[in-house]
């Protein structure tokens, strides 16, 4: 079977865990990974915060493991725009959609559109040299900035405004980012949670890291973490290790004497936001306090407490509580949970749930955005492994082969980057890096990243 | 001696794979997988052999005495993490 061809569409982490699968098969399917970027690896590059540099450098296990013989590097192609998802059919025996979730869920609050309200996910792009963020220009000249959300990305994002601009200065954030963020005025950043201190989404090690930062003090009310009974109740029955560590390390730090730090970080949980107010820019974000209730399924749920709203002065908001998939021309699509319908990742009609023969899922557009970077390792294998059962069975495609492929390429995405590109990108970069003891200096606009492709071509 | 995960876990199942003691926990099926927000290895039995350090693509495992300063509290963690799922809290 080795004459079969399969394009995966996103080379972010899910994308490349699959390509890596299909790969490891001797006398596998040739693969070419489309990506509408001009650099691969997705969120890896444009999400892991820049301060998690052990996280980057699983960059070179993608290098080493997918940029093979076998696999073709197609940057600076966008599937549903320059070529369609009927062009792929046409030339490739299946196709895998790994493209990810694109957009952030609104608050559907007042106000949340007022020029220095973000997603915290733009901003999150904007500091990871993202080309489509460069002109973000985030307002940091204020004192305070309040970010939405209890995740992750919402602790990356108070990271990223508290760090101390000498431990920036050793990461791989955009040099526009660190400049801004070296002159900005913010000294302190409020994170609110809309559930308690026990189901915070924090892992423990992000937890951990927001309360050991030189040149911050993080700062949580002992009363905010007097358990409420349902929450006690909860974690003691039902908490994970880590929402056990969580509120541990909450009391810790609940208990602990400032420092006396130039930045601070304030968590509050059972928060709210109800309206973002302010004359042609943020100004305030008004807060409602909630409580903790276990609804008839047994499910925690925070509802608004019967207390008066407050407000709270700042100049940004950056809004974190999650991330929503956008639909692809052509490609079937399910508008309640935001995937592609998919069974194990075959994917399938919304309506009747027949195959769609060929067509593959993997990532967050097969099971929604949760899990960490590994969890794309297994997603892929399950993917993968029932389309190397079903390879063998597919209609042939009408156009197979390599050179109907680069024809197509030829007309419709005269900038495609491929590997040799994205080389003389990395190599660049790195070398940038080396002379300024930083893992990387990043090209941050596409002008940049495709001229320095064509030098590699 | 023992090795120990840090933080910057991925839950990359390699060190899984590569270990030949069965010491990493949790692994790809257990109930507590989903939930667990990185791997752990149990002091208990781990053998020391360095398998999984080789493995691992982020760097995420130490040798207990060669653990950075950053995550020291990670001796405890692993540690603590078998010694709940004994006594089944997890």
């Amino acid at each position: 079977m080795s004459d079969r061809r399969v394009a995966i569409v996103g080379a972010g982490p899910a994308g490349a865990f699959a390509a890596a699968r299909l790969l490891r098969v001797g006398g596998g399917p040739e693969v070419d990974l489309y990506e509408r970027l001009p650099t691969p690896w997705g969120l890896l590059r444009g999400g892991v915060a820049p301060d998690h540099h052990e996280i980057k450098r699983l960059d070179e296990t993608f290098d080493r493991d997918v940029l093979g013989p076998r696999c073709r590097f197609l940057g600076n192609v966008e599937v549903g725009t320059d070529i369609s998802h009927g062009d792929l059919m046409r030339h490739y025996d299946a196709v895998v959609y790994a493209v990810g979730a694109q957009t952030d869920k609104s608050l559907g609050i007042p106000g949340e559109d007022l020029p220095g309200s973000l997603p915290a996910t733009d901003f999150v792009g904007w500091y990871n040299g993202h080309p489509d963020r460069r002109e973000l220009d985030p307002p940091l000249s204020g004192r305070r900035a309040v970010i939405i959300g209890n995740g992750n990305v919402a602790a990356d994002v108070a990271r990223m405004l508290t760090l101390d601009s000498a431990e920036l200065d050793r990461t791989d954030t955009a040099e526009h980012a660190l400049e801004a963020l070296a002159a900005s005025g913010i000294e302190e950043v409020v994170v609110l949670g809309r559930r308690g201190p026990a189901q915070a989404a924090f892992t423990s090690a992000e937890l951990r890291e927001m309360g050991h930062m030189d040149g911050v003090d993080l700062h949580v009310d002992p009363a905010a973490v007097e358990l409420d009974p349902v929450s006690e109740e909860w974690l003691a029955q039902e908490g994970t290790f880590t929402a056990g560590k969580n509120v541990e390390l909450l009391r810790e730090f609940a208990a602990a004497e400032p420092k006396g730090a130039p930045r601070r970080i304030e968590l509050r949980f059972l928060t709210s936001p109800v309206a973002i107010h302010g004359d042609g820019k943020v100004e305030s974000i008004e807060v409602q306090r909630n409580r903790i209730e276990r609804d008839d399924s047994g499910t925690l749920r925070a509802r608004p407490a019967d207390e008066p709203t407050e407000t709270i002065e700042c100049d940004l908001v950056l809004r974190s509580v999650g991330y929503r998939a956008v639909p692809l021309p052509d490609v079937p699509f399910d508008e309640r949970n935001y995937v592609l319908p998919n069974e194990r990742g075959r994917v399938v009609d919304a309506d009747s749930r027949d195959p769609v023969p060929g067509v593959y899922a993997v990532g967050w557009i097969k099971r929604g955005p949760t899990g960490i970077l590994g969890t794309n390792k297994r997603d892929a294998n399950e993917t993968v492994g029932l389309l190397l059962e079903d390879l063998d069975s597919l209609p042939a495609p009408q156009a197979p082969g390599v050179e109907a492929i680069d024809a197509l390429l030829a007309e419709k995405a005269p900038d495609l980057v491929t590997v040799e590109g994205w080389r003389a990108i990395d190599a660049l970069e790195r070398e940038r890096g080396e002379a300024a003891e930083r893992p990387r200096v990043k090209l941050a606009d596409r002008d940049a990243l495709l001229g320095t492709a064509r030098t590699g071509a | 001696m023992a090795y120990v995960i840090a933080g910057n876990c991925i839950k990359d199942d390699v060190c899984i794979e590569v270990c030949p003691a069965d010491c990493i926990h949790p692994t790809p099926g257990d109930p507590d997988f989903e939930s667990a927000e990185q791997l752990y290895i149990d002091p208990e039995t781990c053998i020391d052999c360095d398998a999984c350090v080789e493995a691992c693509p982020v760097d995420a495992i130490f040798a207990d005495h060669e653990v950075p300063e950053k995550y020291d509290y990670a001796l405890d963690l692993n540690a603590q993490f078998f010694e709940q799922r004994k006594v089944g809290r997890l």
